[in-house]
């Protein structure tokens, strides 16, 4: 299964992206190389076996319902671009 | 416009989506506080911000509100649970995704029983409950250049709750909503109210001609925040669709938003430039495996029901469909009557109490049934007390209620006796009725004292009535006469 433009195009859409012609060419290759070489896997024959989800087959362990504030509103705004005293600030979004 | 004729050839459609915060103490998948109403972006850890490195870890509360609510709903609780991914970009979602489940929901196959339009019970199927997290909050109005990210939301945990297309007026949605909410509220797993989106609502809604057994083509409407709201956006968006079937149009799957100012639904996106989710399973959290025992100790703690409370007092106890709504409608108010007819089994006077003069004095109060100083004990003696013949209806409303909020340490036998409320001997019991009659009848009494001495019948009954049938005919007799006769 390769990767065409409209899989570019699309991909990029979904990520809120753009990219110029040239980029795009660029990524096609990037894509298409990535999807042969995990292409490799479909040689093997994996009929009637679980897709392996989890590297350790455990019960997850639960967190206690506790309270625990570890950083200040200071530190978390700290790597935003741009930013008030308060809040993180993005390009005008009008509608989701 | 579309005359009435004509939308009634029409059958709604309609499944729902509740999303209901839940009033965990931390997050769904981090220790950062789950708290409303503090300074933006105090309440976030390096996991809600989506940072490198960091691993979520699943919040035990969650789970347990969430099997409560499949055991409320007579789920099937799934035993395997796996989180999924849902991969969307947008500048609330630090994460890039959201952590929620997909192919293993929680809760399968449960139900809601409402009434529907002509007051007949239905049964609402619960296709699924699912266990998310909410994202953060954009605030478009506040700067007039950007948008303004808080992610104090952004990992608290949620339960989805999605309905059988099983709906089908705006009336039977709004029924299904106060119900979904009282239940959230009973089992104190969310505060349900909507206004201030701890519980917000999505309607599926579609059209069909009556008989059809096809569903029509669905939008779906986002973001309803009030009951009300729901059944004003179906009401329009049916309206809607079958004007354009009417008019040889087709409907298209797409979003749409509500206006409440104008109650109508308008286009947001259409299905075709719809998101791609592109679930798949989120590696960072292991499976959790939910067996019999821990549903049996959850099982254990549920507190009663409301619609389970609502039965007992329409079949056991008598009361009327209205009266055990009025009761149920709110948990503590429930259990204070279900403490208060531990102590009485007068159980008509135990709701006309609680709704009458314990709901006006809170009303009135503006305080809820848990800050009312009133042991359900204490009224259960003042029935008593009524019940015995030793106070009238009368004295305990107007006298020794208010009496016992002045001060609701004392009893309110001590009181009755101390104010000499108490009525002695049978014949100052008697005494009240008869003047109550005689001074709720004045031309009959002159009537009477003119000569139409067959009157007497009548004071009689009315003092029967009055005392319900425990007044002494021979003894009531007698005093009528002394009092009327001049």
């Amino acid at each position: 299964m390769g990767v065409d433009k409209s899989t570019v195009d699309r991909i990029a859409h979904l990520a809120k992206l753009e990219f110029s012609d040239s980029e795009k060419e660029g990524i096609l290759k990037d894509m298409n190389k990535m999807l042969d070489f995990v292409e490799q896997l479909n040689e093997v024959d994996t009929e009637g076996v679980e897709p392996l989800i989890y590297m350790v087959q455990e019960e997850g362990d639960l967190r206690e319902d506790v309270v625990k504030l570890e950083i200040s509103q200071e530190e978390a705004l700290k790597n935003a671009p741009d930013k008030d005293t308060d809040f993180i600030k993005v390009p005008k979004v009008l509608k989701k | 416009m579309i005359s009435q004729e004509i939308v009634d050839k029409y059958e709604i459609v309609v499944g729902l989506e509740i999303h209901a915060q839940l009033q965990t103490k931390s997050k769904a998948y981090s220790s950062d506080p789950n708290e409303f109403g503090v300074d933006p972006n105090t309440n976030v850890s390096p996991i809600t911000l989506g940072h490198p490195g960091t691993l979520p870890r699943f919040n035990k509360s969650t789970l347990e509100y969430g099997v409560r609510l499949g055991l409320a709903c007579s789920s099937k609780i799934n035993y395997e649970n796996q989180f999924a991914r849902k991969n969307y970009f947008y500048a609330d979602l630090p994460k890039g995704y959201q952590i929620t489940q997909d192919k293993t929901p929680l809760c399968t196959e449960g139900f809601i029983d409402i009434e529907d339009d002509s007051k007949k019970h239905k049964r609402i199927g619960i296709t699924r409950i699912h266990m998310e997290e909410d994202s953060g909050k954009s605030i478009h109005d506040l700067d007039p250049y950007n948008t303004l990210i808080d992610l104090n939301r952004a990992g608290v945990p949620l339960l989805e709750i999605v309905s059988e297309p099983d709906i089908r007026s705006p009336q039977e949605a709004y029924n299904y909503l106060t119900e979904v909410r009282k239940l959230v509220r009973y089992l104190e797993i969310c505060d349900g109210n909507m206004e201030e989106g701890s519980m917000r609502c999505d309607a599926n809604v579609s059209v069909r001609i009556k008989g059809s057994d096809t569903f029509g083509e669905r939008t779906e409407t986002k973001n309803l925040n009030s009951i009300r709201n729901v059944y004003r956006a179906i009401e329009f968006e049916a309206k809607r669709q079958i004007e354009i079937l009417e008019n040889g149009g087709e409907i298209h799957m797409e979003t749409r938003g509500f206006d409440a100012v104008t109650g109508q639904t308008i286009s947001q996106r259409s299905k075709e430039m719809a998101h791609d989710y592109r679930y798949f399973p989120e590696p960072d959290l292991q499976v959790v495996f939910v067996d019999e025992n821990y549903i049996e100790e959850v099982k254990t703690k549920l507190p009663p029901l409301p619609n389970e409370l609502k039965e007992k007092y329409i079949n056991s106890y008598s009361l009327s469909t209205y009266d055990a709504e009025v009761i149920t409608e709110e948990k503590y108010f429930a259990l204070y009557f279900e403490e208060l007819t531990n102590s009485t089994s007068n159980y008509k006077s135990a709701a006309n109490w609680m709704m009458g003069s314990i709901k006006s004095f809170l009303n009135e109060q503006a305080i809820s049934i848990q800050e009312f100083k009133i042991k359900p004990s204490q009224i259960a003696e003042l029935i008593d007390l009524i019940d015995e013949g030793k106070v009238s209806n009368t004295i305990a409303t107007q006298k020794i209620f208010p009496a016992m909020l002045e001060n609701h340490e004392t009893n309110p036998r001590d009181i009755a006796e101390k104010n000499q409320w108490i009525q002695q001997s049978d014949t100052s019991a008697l005494d009240e009725f008869v003047n109550e009659v005689l001074e709720k009848y004045p031309e009959k009494v002159k009537e009477y004292q003119d000569g139409k001495t067959g009157l007497l019948g009548l004071f009689m009954g009315e003092i029967m009535k009055l005392s319900k049938g425990k007044a002494d005919p021979k003894l009531t007799n007698q005093l009528l006469r002394n009092k009327l006769d001049l």
